[in-house]
Order: structure tokens, then sequence, then C-alpha cells
């Protein structure tokens, strides 16, 4: 792609370079983390210098590959026709650019959280966290699926500890569940996919118009491949391997803020793009309707999962189980992107990915937030909270609007060229599932708003007696959550709204993507 | 000196060990079998480097030359099970020092390391002979030693499983032989180059019977499922240190033999074509990797669930080997290496908490996550490697196995290769939850394992994530191996 000349040839090298310290930035922030054990202000300062210098890295890489440039490097190559290759292209860069810019966002808000709640092993926790990131990156610039393959392991298991962080029975219950589904999936599905593809195209590279696309593989047995990919990729949550999800939530809330709503599952819905457009190839997709019947559990996913989190919202149950479910439908808008097969999905798709992060992080901020002030865990217990957290609650009623897909917020636009991708395929019905969700969304983040703003708080049942399993009682008193969390949660929501102004800069990021593949 | 190499790779332990025994000073004994264990590795390192660089190595023993006299005769295949055995040996050998003193009766420490010794001459003899008869007395010299070693066990139960094993290992040998006494009948020749040039022009029924013993002989003492019944017992109650040897070597020889029985001496035509091997290996090795793996989930002894899990992994060995095309073979090679790096480590493990705790039922496992961290990280490493998770030798032999079953066009076999995975990741994760999610309970005095413990397992650990990230080495050699076998290459 990039004829150049030496000195272009030079800077793709030292991207190359660059995107390797990516990696192996947040590796050294786990590694000073866990030398200033003892010294909890310098650790979490180092965790905040170790994203300033990770967020720096990945601006880097930008100009050049907004120049069309695609600075990559080869790290090792265990087996013959298998190395393991860091590229840096578009679409990765942009998931980079989201995961990296919220980790230190999250940084601040954990360190707000981590205190407030005074949770046992923090180091363990700031140590696992920064792995996580550097997986993540990794799966953002992965060359090839087996690089992405790695990552994507990577990311499994050093989530686990974060995930099961209270070593409780419920948390080892939620690993067991966390654990067998990822793993299952990516070794029993998505490894046997990639088995298959080596197998075909005689390499795993990730190619711009896709490896597959001479292969002369049949309708039925692209389709039969794809869905090996797109249920093996677990981290996408499509049902029915979403249990996963729900089940994470058992972690501290920043956990469940950059990991289960950025970090882990767009590293799932971005491997889905990035194999339908490098692997596939968008033309080989389309070729006789392959993917379309994968389009069916994926639309499944998007109403069911809605509908649960409806019920959730009507029974006023728990909120981080209801953001969870939200979430899993959310994925699925990103899956259905890919599989429309045409650039605006991918587009829409792409766009999601930053767009859903922003606004589902904030979501999950502000359920962290009127937890450690309030102990309030469920969603019955938010009446009047807003006016006690107005920052939080805010936030939050910005967030929903960006899930609901409403303007001003960044939300928007993805839904927008989502619809257009679906739109431009043909694909009515999905038409139908994606207005009808967004129908259910309002349905399930509105009253909440409502709630929180519009009712006047209700005293506590005064006692329920030992041994009831309800939520433990709401703090009494109390005002907004330490102000890390406050600054952290209103800077995601500023972020919403700001990603509603300054669309273009993604959009045009992916169009490069679609115009070179 | 170079070219006596190939002799002297079996005469300096055999040598070693009477001195052992006699020597009756426990860390004397030790420091014996420590340096010829070295000597032996670097003996092997230099076979393999001769063997890359010029090809096969022939050696007439006493200057007999064949097909008289006794051949040494070492190819690719046997200078890489040769490094197998002799690196786990000298791996093996510093952790054994703690871990024996504990565990075998004072007196009698000399004589493990005498057993030890010779169990290591026997299995490095199999792998260098070119003659069939000389490998089944190197075949009697490693079991015999091998039964000594098992009866040294700290539980009574040893003495039993010993006997168990006596008695299976001794049927397996006399098949074996019964197949070598019926080729030299229709051959007159023992050696095996003489006799892969003979066999073919013999067409009897004498032949296929042979085979047959031969098959079944070698599928015991190899611990080919249904016929592995006496490893379990034998793997849980031996000395931590001769488990973790004789799970790392032991069955990998006798794959060794298996290989070179029906690829070198009957050829792939005969063994494949005529005699359909394939049908019974194939079947065998499927089932055996899931009742195996299965059966291990159940277990409450740790080292008996690794033992299951052995079992299991001798299946897929089996079945690369039984696909019988170049990455089929390949991942079978490749797995013997691979699956002596991994499961050295989690018996390692087990033998440290064996020397800190006392036991190695699954209740014992509680909370050493933290008491223990770096023996059990190594566990986990293991077990990562185990399952087949990426940048782990476990890896590289899953995706030459499933690569090999997905180019023959066996899918279901490619799917219950990764389903096997998916076993493992149970009996693994069953010790992982009991280490790090229970409350330690007992003596507050536990403490991690000395070093001498820990350095052999953690440099154990770290050749399985190097030769995970780059087995160019390993695959390399299993690759070429494999040509070798398969006639593709000289």
């Amino acid at each position: 792609m990039m004829q150049g000349t030496a000195m272009q040839e030079g800077a793709l090298l030292g991207g190359g370079m660059t995107a390797l310290l990516c990696v192996l930035v947040p590796l050294a922030g786990a590694l000073i983390t866990g030398a200033f054990h003892h010294r909890p202000n310098l650790r979490e300062a180092f965790t905040l210098v170790t994203g300033g210098i990770l967020l720096g890295l990945v601006l880097q890489l930008l100009p050049l590959v907004q120049a069309g440039g695609r600075p990559s490097l080869t790290l090792a190559e265990p087996v013959p026709g298998l190395p393991i290759v860091l590229e840096v292209e578009p679409l990765g860069l942009l998931f980079a650019l989201v995961a990296s810019s919220l980790w230190i966002v999250t940084s601040l808000y954990s360190m707000g959280y981590m205190r407030g709640h005074h949770e046992r092993n923090q180091t363990r926790f700031y140590i696992f966290f920064a792995i996580a990131i550097a997986s993540a990156v990794g799966v953002a610039f992965a060359g090839n699926l087996f690089t992405l393959f790695i990552f994507y392991e990577a990311l499994t298991l050093c989530t686990f500890p974060l995930v099961t962080h209270h070593q409780t029975e419920k948390a080892k219950r939620a690993g067991r569940v966390y654990l067998g589904i990822l793993l299952t999936t990516s070794i029993g599905f998505q490894l046997l996919a990639i088995v298959w593809t080596y197998v075909l195209a005689g390499t795993v590279d990730f190619r711009p118009g896709g490896i597959l696309a001479d292969a002369g593989l049949s309708g039925p047995m692209t389709t039969a491949l794809l869905a090996l990919y797109v249920f093996g990729v677990g981290k996408a949550a499509v049902m029915p391997f979403h249990r996963w999800l729900p089940a994470a939530m058992v972690a501290p809330t920043p956990v469940s803020a950059l990991l289960h709503a950025v970090a882990v599952v767009k590293a799932g819905v971005f491997s889905i793009l990035k194999i339908a457009v490098y692997v596939f190839g968008l033309d080989a997709l389309s070729v006789g309707n392959a993917a379309g019947w994968l389009i069916y559990p994926a639309g499944f996913t998007v109403l069911a999962a809605s509908m649960v989190a409806l019920q959730i919202a009507w029974r006023q149950g728990n909120l981080k189980r209801l953001l969870a479910y939200s979430t899993i439908s959310q994925l699925s808008y990103i899956v259905l992107g890919a599989l429309v097969a045409n650039g605006l999905g991918i587009i829409g798709g792409g766009m999601h990915i930053a767009m859903h992060a922003f606004g589902k992080i904030t979501l999950f901020f502000a359920a962290g937030s009127v937890y450690v002030a309030g102990n309030r865990t469920e969603i019955s217990q938010l009446k009047g909270v807003g006016r006690r957290m107005p920052w939080t609650m805010g936030a939050f009623a910005v967030a929903s609007l960006s899930m609901i897909g409403l303007p001003p917020t960044g939300g928007f636009f993805s839904k927008w060229y989502l619809m257009l991708g679906v739109w431009e395929a043909d694909h009515l019905l999905v038409f139908a599932v994606l207005v009808l969700s967004t129908l259910l969304n309002a349905a399930y983040f509105v009253p909440i708003i409502h709630m929180a703003f519009f009712q006047t708080e209700e005293p506590e049942p005064p006692d329920r007696g030992p041994g009831h399993d309800g939520p433990s009682p709401v703090r009494p008193d109390h005002g907004e959550a330490p102000w890390p969390m406050v600054v952290a949660l209103t800077a995601t929501a500023a972020g919403t709204v700001l990603l509603f102004f300054l669309a273009g800069f993604p959009l045009s990021l992916l169009e490069t993507l679609v115009r070179g593949g | 000196m170079t070219e006596h190499l190939p002799v002297l790779q079996v005469v300096v332990p055999l040598l070693a060990a009477p001195v052992a025994a006699l020597i009756r000073w426990k860390r004397g004994a030790w420091l014996l079998t420590l340096l010829t264990t070295w000597a032996v590795l670097a003996m092997a390192i230099g076979l393999l480097r001769e063997v890359l660089d010029h090809g096969t190595v022939s050696y007439a023993l006493g200057g007999w030359s064949a097909p008289f006299g006794i051949e040494y005769r070492v190819d690719l295949v046997s200078a890489y099970v040769l490094l197998v055995v002799a690196a786990i040996g000298a791996v093996v050998t510093p952790y054994a020092r703690a871990s024996v003193e504990r565990e075998v009766d004072p007196g009698r420490v000399p004589l493990f390391y005498s057993a030890f010794l010779l169990c290591l001459t026997g299995l490095l003899g199999i792998t260098v002979t070119g003659d069939v008869f000389n490998l089944f007395v190197f075949l009697e010299i490693s079991s015999l030693a091998a039964y000594g070693l098992i009866a040294m066990g700290p539980d009574r139960r040893a003495l039993h499983a010993a006997y168990k094993y006596l008695i299976m290992g001794s049927i397996g040998a006399t098949f074996i032989v019964i197949g070598i006494g019926m080729m030299y009948v229709m051959t007159g020749s023992l050696n095996m180059v003489d006799l892969a040039e003979r066999l073919p022009e013999i067409s009897s029924r004498t032949e296929s019977v042979a085979f047959a013993f031969l098959t079944v002989g070698i599928s015991l003492k190899l611990a080919l499922f249904p016929l592995h019944l006496w490893l379990p017992d034998a793997y849980t109650y031996a000395p931590s240190t001769a488990t973790i040897f004789l799970a790392s070597t032991a069955t990998k020889v006798a794959v060794y033999m298996l290989v070179r029985f029906f690829f070198t001496i009957f050829g792939l035509t005969f063994s494949f074509e005529t005699m359909t091997l394939h049908w019974v290996l194939t079947p065998l090795a499927i089932l055996g990797v899931l009742s195996a793996s299965l059966t291990a989930i159940y277990q409450q002894n740790i080292k008996r669930l690794l033992a299951y899990s052995s079992v299991a992994q001798i299946g897929y060995m089996i079945l690369g080997i039984s696909l019988a095309t170049l990455t089929g073979l390949t991942a079978g090679l490749l797995h013997l290496f691979n699956h002596a790096l991994m499961k050295a480590v989690l018996f390692m493990a087990m033998g440290a908490v064996m020397h800190q705790v006392g036991a190695v039922r699954i209740e014992a496992m509680r909370g050493l996550g933290r008491k223990m961290p770096w023996t059990m990280a190594a566990f986990v490493a293991g077990g990562l490697s185990i399952i087949g998770v990426p940048l782990t030798v476990g890896f590289i032999s899953k995706w030459y196995l499933v690569l090999g079953a997905v180019e023959q066009g066996m899918w279901l076999v490619a799917f219950l290769v990764l389903l096997g995975s998916l076993l493992a990741l149970v009996y693994i994760w069953k010790v992982v939850e009991t280490a790090y999610f229970k409350e330690y309970i007992g003596d507050l005095s536990i403490r991690e394992a000395p070093l001498s413990l820990l350095v052999p397992m953690w440099v154990l650990v770290l050749a399985n994530v190097y030769f995970g990230v780059d087995a160019s080495l390993t695959a390399g050699v299993a690759n070429r191996a494999a040509e070798i076998l398969l006639g593709l290459a000289p």
C-alpha cells in the first residue's frame, strides 16, 4: 500500500516500534505498581502517568495511519507461517485510542472507588488492570489471527483475578462462568476456525480485501466458518454465549466499567469486525447471503437482551445487571454492523465501539458512584438520589441518551450509520429490530432517570431481621461520591456529548479503512 | 571422542549406577547422579548437533559391524528423544535431593539414585540402539529399575502399585520379545535397518502376528487406553522424583519404540495400508483422551489426577502418529517433548507440596495460593500449558494436532481434541480454585518450598514459555524427524 520513500518506510518502522511500546508500557506500569506496593499515593500516581504515556504513544501513531500507513512489526515466529505481528490499522487505532483514553479516566475513578470502598488487595487490582490494558492494546494492534488469539486469551486470563477480586463463594462461581464460557468458545470454536482458515488460505494474516476471498469457499461453508468466529469470539456475547457478562458484574465497579463496557467486550466485537473486513472480505460475505443467517442470532440478542434489561428495570432490580444486559444488546448492534457486510455497516460498527464505550462507562461510573456514596445497588433505591448526587445522575442521564441514540450524544451517529448500512443491505427486518430496540432502550432508561430526579426518597423499611437476602441497607445521609469519581464520570459524560460534535474524526478514520479495504 | 558418543551415552550412567549404590552416602550418591545426568545431557546435545550437521550417526559396538554386531544408530528421531530424556534427567536431579530425602527411607537413598541411573541408562539405550534385541534388553533394564523406584514410595500402597506395574510391564515385555523373536525367525536378523530391508520381501502370516504382538506389547508400555491401568497407581504412589522422571520420559520412550517399529522397521505401507493400524490407534487414542480426562476430573488425589491427565496426553501423541501424515506425525513427536515439559512442571509442583505439606489430596491444596505462591503459580503455568493456552508449548502441540486433523478433513477428531483441552481446563481449574479461593486451614508454619525445588520447577516453566514463543527448534526438529520416518527425507 505504501510505495513511499525511504523516509516513509522509516516512519513505518518507527510506528511498529511505537505499537510495541504501547503494549509494553502498561506492562512496565504493572511492574512499577507492584514495586510501590506500600506507597498507595505513588502507586496510583504512576498508574496515571503510565496511562498518559500510553495515550501519547497511541496519538503518535494517528497521523501515520491517517495518511494511509500501516506500521507493523514482527515480534517472533513460534511456528513457521504463524508469526506474532503487530500492525496498526484504522479500526485498531480507534479501539486503542478509546481504551487508552478511558484507562486514564478509570484510573482516576478507581482511586476514589477502591479507597472510598476500602477494598482489599488494591495493588493486585492495579497490576492486573494494567496487564488487561496491555492485552487490549495487543488485541487492537494484532496483525494476524494468531496474534489476535494470543492477546484475546491473555485478556480473558488476566481479567479473571479482577472478576473474582473479592474471592468469595459468589465470586468463585461467577469466575467459573466467566472463564468457562470465554475459554470454551475461544478454544472450541475460534481456534478451530483459525486452523480452518489457515488450511484454506495458507496464512492467518489480516489483509485488506480478505484472505479467504480467493479460497473458493462455498456459501454454506462461509456461513459455517463465520458462525465459528461469531460464536467463538465469546467476548462479543452473542446469545447463547452471553452469560459470562452478567456474571462478571461481581467485580468491583471500575472493572465492570472499563473492562466489561470497554476493553473486554469491545475486544470481542472489534475482533468480529476485523475478521469480517480482513479475513473474509466484505465482498465474500455478501455473496449468496453468506452472512445473512447469522443476522438472526445477533438480531435476537439485541431484542432479547433489551427485554431482559426492561424486565430488570420493571422489577427495579440490580442496576449493574441491567447495564450488563444493555451492553449485551448494544454489542450485537456492532456484530450486525459487521454482518450486513457493507462499508456503512462497518463504519457504524466501528463508531459504535467508541460511542458505546464512552456512554456505557459513564453509566457504570454512576452505578459505582451511588454504591460508594450511598450503598445503593438496586434500582428501587435510586428514588430521589438525583437531588443528592446531581453530577452523578446528570451524567447518567446524558449517557442514557447516548444509549438510546439521541442527539446531542455520540450514540446518535453510530446508530445512524448502522441504520444506513442495514438499509443499504435491504435487511428490513433488522432495521425494524434496531428501531424497536431503540424504543426498548428508552423504556428502561427513562424511568430510572425519572425516579432519580422526580420521585422523593422513601425511608427504608427499618429492620428486616437478620438473614434477609435483599440488598444491604442504604446509607442514610450522603452527598456526592469522592471527588475523583465525580471528575471521572463528568469527563466521560462530557466526552459523550463531545463525540456528537467531533463525530467526523472517527468517521474519517474509518473511511480510510473502508476505502482501503 | 565424538565418534564414541553413542556408546558413552549409555555406558556413563550404567557405570555410575553401581557406584552410587556402593557410596552409601546420600549426598555423595546425589552428587554423582547430578554429574552423570549433566554429562549425559552434554553428550545428548553433542549428538543432536552431530546429527543435525552430518546426518545419521552409526556406531559398531565392539567394532563388530552390522548386521552381525550390535549397531548403535542415532538418527534425528533418536537424537531428539535422547535430548528429551537427558534434559529431563538433568533438570530432575537438582530437584531430587530435597524431595528424595523427604520421601524415601534414608537407608535407601543411594539405592534410589542407583535405580534412577539404571532407569536412565535403559531409556537412553532404547533410543540409541539400532538392534531390536538390544532394545529389549534396555527396555528390561529401564522397567526393572522403574519398578524399584516406584516401590520406594513413602506410602505402603507403593508396593502394590509397583507389583501391578511389574505384572503388566512383564506381560508387555513378553509380547515384545515374542514379536522380536518372530521377526528373527523370519529374517535371521536383529538389526533394524537390515530388518527394514528384509521384511518387505517376506509376506507371511508370521509378519502380521509379530506386528500384532509388538503393537499390544508396546501399547502396554506406553499406557495406551485401555492398557493404561498400571499407570495411575504407579504415578500416584511413587516418590515424587520418580513420578516426575517416569511421567516425562518412560512413556515417551515407549512412544519412540512404537514409531521406530511401525515406521522404520515395518514401514509406512505395511503398518498403515496392510495392517490398517490407524483404525485401531485413532479410536483408542481419542477414547483415551476423553475417558482419561473425564476420570481426571473426579480424582481427589492430585498426583492421580495428573496421572490420568498423562494417559490423556499419551492419547494426543498416538493420535498424531496415527494420522500418519507429515503434520500429524510432527504433532505427535512435538507433543512428546512438550508434554514432558508441562507434566514435569505439574508433578514438580505437587512434589513441592508433598515436601512442605506432606499430602497431595485436594483438601491439602486449600489456600496454598497464598502459602506457597511460587509453587502454585508454577502449577497454574503448567496447567495453562496442558490446556493449550497460546504462548505455552501446549498450544503449539494442539495447533499441529488440530491442523493435522483438519487437513485430513477429520472434523470430529479436531473438535474432540479441542474438547479434550476444555476437559483439561476443568481438572486444572479444580485445583486452582481450591488453592486460591479456599481459606488456608492447616498448620501455620507451612512455608514456600526451598529453592532447590523451586529453581528446577521454574526453569521448566520458562522452557514451557520459551518453546511456546519460539518453537522453531522443537517444531523444526520434530518436522524433520517426521520426514525421516515417512521416508520423505534420508
